[in-house]
């Protein structure tokens, strides 16, 4: 318990100097007397609270390290070498140092929220008071989820949401506490660690988004939000260009307001890159989405940005030189990213635009929001026709630049997907760009190739050109993030998923390291809304998404409607809005199924596992934040799969379907145990192809509480995707399918046929009210 | 020894160079039980053979097991061959268990070649398998040096990769 108040009831005390009924002593803050839900049995959980049911999912998905350094180099008696059975100098073993550099992980990324939230909620409370009325979502009483089950609190003031974050903030000291030398020594107890780290940060990210929300007008729930453009096209070059860059979006809605109350927005163009993109729409759809986060080098080197505006995460660490190569100034707003700049919070507006548009200085950083929207503005309409004379580099250049290509190799070697570089570089010195322009959609951004070119070709700003001759500067349209799944839509479809009869929710959410472009996004988006999934996106995913145009020029968004149904492409919002998805599942839990939430982590976890088809997917997953909301998924019971580059987190947690024992589930209406198959066989998971993971999808989406009929619909879209993409039948239907009303009709006769040849027999596989939770056999 | 990717330095253990094709080829002729592990990326690598489905097919055909991941399966079923399937990341999982019966149900795998695997995945499958499957010779026959793997080629130009490899399918076919 980190709670710090106390409240004592005595229905009847006798005493020396007297007798007292009804005596009730408060400490500190009030608890919630409206709310008629008692408190379930773990408000507020420790670091070891939930370690029971972490270790029974370990149990199932047990670790597979897959070390990306054979040393650990943490303490001063290191290097130490791990490999195979040694240990370190202070005993650790090589599957512990692997664990403890998770937990490091998803303390990174659950604290980088957190800190994002404290930030948010502090400026908030600020400005709107601490009494400020929480409003999420439409038709909505289950208003914030994850901390309702996770503190067994209700928030409804911003006051409130202090208390969520305190608790966060202390866990996640207990947390990297653990990682220290000489502490946690089991590689298990560290896995647990990182589970509490990631539920810590569905917190988090709700306290985040719940507060902006709340204040700054944002879409509540609505599956019709507005519609804006995405884009290199969707920007007007013509009007000064404002580029914000990060994950926080109070700088940007400063910058707006101001354009607004001057009414300059006819003058000034803001645009984004990342999760402060997503918000700056939901904020006002005038403002326009540039792309994901690994556009950023490439929409710097396009020179169109006059202004860089950086707030935090995720950000170019060398941002300042690079605007500096097109002459436009860097302000920086976070005291989390200072980039060595100058400290001008208290200096006068007009001094500091001066300063920039002169050149006194590269740019400036400025914590007050409401000076950064005027700086901001007016540095731009000052810079626009100082850069006039600023162009992108020409084709004569590029060829010049290119013929001095050695040949060597190391951009290709520096690459994270190996792309054929030093041959496109080799063709462009001779005047054709048209390998460069196709390597360009596969490049994430990352700009290695540059730092390993001995002769310094700005390989990048090659792309960006041939990508450019190449026509490559469309706009699309994308629908705002709309924030959280309303009660309303949990009561019309939590039937239908728990069932089975919806096969799936899939949710497409994360960074945009991929290893073949971000078209692969829209791939799996639009195979999945075809079957009728519900397809939930957040972040850099929900922008790639957009970035697919059919043969009638539309793109999903245009396709496919945002309601939380069938066949529904919900855009949830940014990274902080994941909390939403996470919520959504919970919200099944406690809405359609009346579990009750308070404070009731484990079960509502169990009713998720066992029950809610849901499956993450972070194909371009790439930061310590990306692992922490993975992590979070975990303990709720929600399997993720990353693409190739994610098995650079270093382990997946993976099921054994051939041990039976493995999967052996509760019947919570006798107590009997029995093998359920391995329904979902894998829990964190790195798939090699695009394929692979769309015929991973649907068979991680099967429950064990799917019906006969659920279950043959989940099945059919497994054997379908299995058979279009391997070109057969599964090899494990016989450990899916439980009696023969769970084949899928049409498919009856050839199923069985197979089936039978494994030796399957109907009702090996139990069909039951499935439970890993001893205490919930009734 | 160069890497196939720049920063792809692993620690103290790294793998031995084959020498020779000959020492791949008597290495595979000593085991009881080889599996080939072949990667989602080998219908694009280009060998004498087409590419290195073809080359893998020609593995087989000397009876070595073969095991397509990804879903590359299809690939192998389309040109007439059998071969099984499997995640490449469950096969590492199963790899490191030494109580694995193996596709066949008849014991482990004691040596394990790898090659048209993605780079990076490659190089992590296989230190996990150093770390937590010791016992397990783990070859990799790519283009590119694998420092995590127990033997690996070296990166070399294209031309003498093609060559070895060729020389080490051929070595195997002789043997036959």
């Amino acid at each position: 318990m980190s709670k710090k108040d106390l409240r004592l009831k005595i229905d009847e005390l006798s005493s020396s100097i007297g007798v007292f009924k009804g005596l009730d002593i408060q400490v500190g803050r009030i608890v919630d007397d409206e709310w008629e839900e008692p408190m379930g049995p773990t408000p507020f959980p420790s670091v070891g609270t939930f370690r029971d049911w972490d270790r029974k999912l370990l149990e199932r998905y047990k670790p597979f390290y897959m070390p990306f350094c054979d040393l650990c180099c943490l303490c001063t008696f290191g290097k130490c070498d791990l490999t195979g059975d040694k240990k370190g100098a202070c005993g650790l073993t090589m599957a512990a140092q692997q664990s403890r550099i998770v937990l490091l992980a998803c303390c990174i990324g659950a604290s980088t929220h957190c800190a994002h939230a404290r930030h948010m909620l502090d400026h908030l409370i600020e400005e709107y008071g601490r009494d400020h009325r929480l409003d999420v979502a439409l038709n909505t009483n289950v208003e914030a989820p994850n901390m309702r089950l996770v503190c067994g609190i209700r928030p409804k003031t911003l006051r409130d949401l202090e208390d969520a974050l305190d608790y966060v903030e202390t866990q996640l000291v207990q947390l990297t506490a653990a990682a220290h030398t000489g502490q946690e020594g089991d590689n298990i107890d560290f896995e647990s660690k990182a589970f509490h780290a990631g539920m810590l940060d569905h917190v988090a990210m709700e306290v985040a988004d719940v507060c902006q929300i709340s204040t700054l007008g944002f879409p509540k729930g609505e599956a019709d939000a507005p519609m804006t453009e995405i884009g290199f096209g969707a920007i007007d070059t013509s009007k000064a260009v404002v580029m914000c860059i990060g994950h926080n979006v109070l700088p940007s809605v400063d910058i707006i307001d101001y354009l607004m109350e001057n009414k300059l927005f006819g003058e000034v163009e803001v645009g984004g890159l990342c999760c402060t993109a997503h918000d700056n729409s939901r904020y006002d759809k005038r403002a326009k989405i540039m792309g994901p986060i690994s556009w950023q080098l490439r929409y710097i080197r396009s020179g169109i940005p006059d202004v860089v505006v950086v707030d935090e995460q995720c950000l170019r660490t060398d941002i300042v030189d690079e605007a500096q190569k097109i002459g436009a100034p860097v302000i920086a707003t976070s005291e989390k990213s200072m980039l060595g700049l100058p400290n001008r919070t208290n200096d006068p507006a007009d001094q500091i635009v001066s300063d920039l548009v002169e050149g006194r200085t590269p740019g400036v950083l400025i914590i007050d929001p409401t000076k950064v929207g005027e700086v901001v503005v007016k540095t731009a309409l000052e810079m626009k026709p100082r850069r006039q004379g600023f162009k992108e580099i020409s084709n004569e250049k590029l060829a010049e630049l290119a013929a001095n290509c050695r040949s060597c190799m190391e951009c290709v070697s520096a690459c994270p997907n190996n792309l054929p570089i030093m041959d496109a570089v080799k063709a462009a010195a001779q005047g054709a760009t048209e390998a460069l322009a196709e390597i360009q959609p596969m490049c994430v951004g990352c700009g290695r190739c540059e730092s390993a070119c001995p002769e310094d070709l700005p390989i990048v700003s090659f792309l960006t050109k041939a990508a450019s001759e190449a026509g490559m500067t469309d706009k699309y349209a994308i629908r705002v993030g709309r924030g959280a799944v309303t009660d309303v839509e949990i009561r019309e479809v939590g039937r239908a998923i728990v069932f089975g009869e919806i096969p799936g929710v899939v949710a497409l959410v994360g960074c945009a390291n991929y290893p073949k472009g971000g078209d692969e996004v829209a791939q799996i988006a639009e195979e999945f809304l075809k079957r009728r999934f519900i397809v939930l996106t957040t972040g850099c995913s929900a922008m790639d998404i957009a970035m697919t145009k059919d043969e009638d020029g539309q793109n999903l968004y245009e396709k496919y409607p945002g309601y939380f149904d069938a066949g529904g492409l919900v855009n949830i919002g940014s990274c902080v809005s994941n909390s939403h998805i996470t919520g959504a599942t919970i919200k099944i839990a406690n809405i359609f199924a009346k579990r009750p939430l308070r404070a009731n982590y484990e079960e509502i976890a169990d009713y998720v596992y066992n029950r809610v088809g849901a499956v993450g997917i972070a194909w371009g997953a790439m930061s310590q934040k990306a692992a922490s909301i993975a992590a979070g998924c975990w303990r709720l019971g929600i399997p993720v799969i990353v693409g190739p580059h994610g098995s650079k987190y270093r382990r997946n947690l993976l099921g054994r379907a051939d041990k039976e024992e493995d999967w052996t589930t509760l019947d919570a209406r006798t107590g009997e145990e029995k093998y359920v198959g391995p329904a979902p066989e894998h829990l964190f998971y790195s798939a090699e192809t695009l394929e692979e993971a769309m015929v991973m999808t649907a068979k991680l989406s099967m429950r064990p509480n799917d019906t006969s009929k659920g279950r043959a619909v989940k099945l059919s879209h497994y054997i379908d995707l299995h058979k279009t993409y391997y070109g057969t039948m599964p090899d494990d239907l016989h450990q899916y399918i439980r009696v023969e009303a769970d084949i899928p009709f049409t498919m009856k006769e050839e199923v069985l046929g197979i089936i039978k040849k494994k030796g399957w027999e109907e009702g090996k596989i139990g069909m039951l009210d499935p439970t890993l939770l001893r205490r919930m056999v009734r | 020894m160069r890497t196939g990717q720049t920063a792809e330095i692993p620690g103290p253990k790294k793998a031995l160079v084959i020498p020779q094709p000959k020492v791949a080829v008597s290495m595979i002729q000593r085991a009881d039980r080889p599996l080939l592990v072949v990667g989602s990326k080998a219908p694009s690598v280009e060998t004498n053979d087409g590419d290195l489905v073809d080359s893998a097919i020609r593995f087989l055909n000397t009876g070595v097991t073969v095991v397509a991941t990804g879903h590359l399966a299809k690939t192998f079923m389309d040109r007439g061959a059998e071969v099984y399937s499997m995640q490449f990341m469950n096969l590492g999982d199963r790899l490191r268990d030494p109580g694995w019966a193996g596709f066949d149900g008849k014991g482990p795998y004691d040596l394990v070649l790898f090659v048209g695997s993605l780079y990076y995945m490659e190089w992590l499958v296989l230190s996990g398998l150093k770390s937590f499957a010791q016992d397990l010779r783990t070859v990799s026959l790519g283009n590119a040096y694998q420092p995590n793997a127990s033997w690996s080629m070296g990166s070399s130009p294209r031309k003498n990769w093609l060559t070895a490899l060729d020389d080490i399918i051929k070595g195997l076919e002789e043997d036959n």
